[in-house]
């Protein structure tokens, strides 16, 4: 928010008695400047990665998008490697589903949380909310899978199924075609859980860079606190809202080993929430052991891996864009 | 008696009901906290014995004969050691040179900026780019290459979490030492790792937390075996790929203990967590604010 301009003393000084304050030649000078140099070059190895493994992974799928055109690729519906068939569509569609159901879930509750933390909650609240919060993002992904495995599967099998066959039965992406409980649902609520503390602290962070003053005078008017965060805070922070959901959204893209524990594994373009869905994280780990027997199999895998990487980039990119740009507003 | 009537107005209504609502995810989203801490422990515990963390995989161990699975916890503590420790190598100087050298400049925030891309790129990717590498030279899977991409996974959190803390420090105590004639490396080398101890430590159990549960780019770096690695040459077992296997077995016995290496996994990461806090909190009050 008010952030004190760095002051480069040495320049001020410079400026005023216009002359250079600090001789370049002592080793003093001379050690800094190595050191800026060596820094500097440690700073180049975080951005030179990103391009390291989008190249890489390109180079290593060339093959196969030099011997089939991309659209092929992408919207095939048959995966036979041992045919040389590589139809990825089906694996894109699991992704698709598995990531909306996941967020879909994750985003009312994790507004109204982060709503209710950064306006509502006493400072006691909020600091025990917070190491919760961290520990929820701390548990690791197959620990989620577990859990997955033991509690949401069973739940899903045995309550949700049953209760949506009941009364949405006739309406097709609630129909239970597959009842094992193992499926869509089960993944995106495995993933809603997990998701939730980092839209959740993104969130908060986000609210709290409103000023208190625009607060006070809607409060000061008459309005009541919710009208308040209606009309006044929300309005200020919803590109950010978005852009946490849209981080959200990337991180659950990427999951892989809790996913592919609770999904199916059933190559399908599923219908309903209820049925199994092949994500393509899942076919690249359940894969890498034979990539190497088959031909050109490899190289759809790590293609694989470069069409998700490729959609993650674009998505972070631009959700960090937009919440940097927002952490760093100035309010007059 | 104005007021009186004015409590009954409809947006009091809705204020009220919009609270409770709040009041109720939160509720929801602390109690899926302790839904998996219970899962877990209730289903972990029963099949949790001493052989299981001191004993390798003996002959049959994967069909429900003895053994335990010493093997994946000293594999993942060797991962995640090496890979933090590499991690922090290069995510010392980078935060230092973010904060003394950068700023807020462009190119600074072009480093924050590729940080946190880097935090986003999901570990089976990692584990993809790695595979590559590890081909093109010709390597196995090994320590040392989970190791390396457990470094590379580790190293935007860990540079951020400096980043952070040390983004805090009184602009007074960098501009007194640069009025004395120090160089900013000076500044660098003699104050900002002062006031960055709570961050380093703080981020070293991050990356280390990141580290021991990471199972898809271990995967595909550094393998599976039986036996307790004696060479960065060798693969090693890990946890999650303990955890993860051993759910995959038809053998009921089998998968009731993965439950407990799950039990074990939850109970380090938890461990380390709370430990960063308490450290981290410790280590503030030497700081100066």
């Amino acid at each position: 928010m008010n952030q004190i301009e760095q002051i480069d003393i040495p320049q001020v000084i410079e400026k005023m008695t216009g002359r250079t304050t600090r001789p370049v030649t002592t080793s003093r000078a001379r050690q800094d400047n190595f050191a800026r140099r060596t820094f500097f070059v440690f700073t180049l190895l975080p951005v030179l990665l990103i391009l390291i493994v989008t190249i890489a992974l390109l180079a290593r799928s060339w093959p196969i998008l030099k011997a089939y055109p991309l659209s092929d690729l992408l919207f095939g519906t048959v995966w036979k490697p041992t045919n040389g068939q590589f139809g990825f569509w089906p694996f894109i569609l699991g992704t698709f589903w598995v990531t909306a159901v996941g967020v879909l879930l994750a985003v009312p509750p994790c507004i109204l949380t982060s709503i209710y933390l950064a306006e509502y909650a006493h400072t006691k609240l909020r600091s025990t909310a917070k190491p919760i919060l961290d520990l929820l993002a701390a548990i690791p992904p197959v620990v989620y899978g577990v859990w997955g495995l033991l509690a949401i599967v069973p739940f899903v099998d045995k309550v949700l199924a049953p209760l949506s066959d009941r009364w949405l039965g006739s309406v097709s992406i609630f129909s239970v075609n597959q009842p094992t409980g193992f499926g869509i649902l089960a993944a995106g609520i495995v993933l809603a859980v997990m998701i939730a503390p980092l839209i959740i602290s993104v969130m908060y962070e986000i609210f709290s860079t409103v000023p208190n003053d625009l607060r006070h005078a809607s409060l000061a008017v008459g309005a009541t606190q919710w009208q308040t965060i209606r009309n006044i805070v929300l309005p200020q922070v919803a590109p950010g809202i978005l852009a946490a959901i849209v981080l959200g959204a990337s991180r659950a893209l990427g999951e892989t080993i809790a996913v592919l524990m609770v999904v199916g594994n059933i190559p399908q373009s599923p219908t309903s929430i209820f049925d199994s869905a092949y994500p393509l994280p899942a076919l690249i780990a359940n894969n890498y052991g034979e990539m190497m027997s088959i031909p050109l199999y490899d190289s759809a895998l790590l293609s694989a891996a470069l069409v998700l990487l490729v959609i993650i980039l674009i998505f972070n990119i631009l959700s960090i864009l937009i919440i940097q740009r927002m952490l760093r507003r100035k309010w007059s | 008696m104005v007021l009186m009537k004015k409590k009954w107005q409809r947006r009091h209504i809705v204020e009220a009901v919009i609270k409770s609502v709040m009041q109720f995810s939160l509720v929801v989203v602390a109690g899926a906290l302790g839904l998996i801490l219970w899962t877990i422990i209730s289903r972990g515990l029963p099949a949790l014995s001493w052989d299981m963390v001191t004993k390798i995989p003996e002959g049959g161990y994967y069909m429900g004969k003895g053994g335990g699975i010493l093997n994946a916890i000293l594999g993942s503590l060797y991962l995640a050691a090496g890979g933090t420790f590499l991690a922090m190598v290069f995510s010392v100087p980078i935060a230092m040179y973010l904060k003394t050298y950068l700023g807020e400049s462009k190119w600074g925030n072009y480093v924050r900026l590729s940080l946190d891309v880097l935090w986003g790129i999901p570990s089976i990717v990692y584990g993809a780019f790695g595979f590559t590498v590890m081909i093109a030279l010709g390597m196995r899977a090994s320590l040392l290459a989970g190791i390396i991409i457990l470094a590379l996974i580790e190293l935007p959190i860990m540079t951020r979490a400096m980043d952070e803390v040390i983004r805090r420090m009184p602009v007074d105590l960098e501009h007194a030492a640069l009025a004395l004639g120090s160089t900013k490396f000076e500044v660098a080398l003699r104050v900002v790792t002062r006031q960055m101890l709570p961050g380093i430590t703080t981020a070293i159990l991050l990356g280390f937390g990141r580290g021991i549960g990471d199972a898809a780019s271990v995967l595909f770096t550094a393998g599976y075996t039986d036996r307790i690695p004696t060479s960065l040459m060798r693969p090693t077992a890990s946890l999650p790929l303990a955890v993860f296997f051993q759910l995959g077995s038809p053998y009921p016995e089998v998968q009731q203990r993965g439950y407990a290496a799950a039990l074990i996994l939850t109970v380090i990461v938890l461990v380390i967590s709370l430990g960063s806090r308490w450290l981290s909190s410790r280590l503030n009050k030497y700081t100066i604010k």
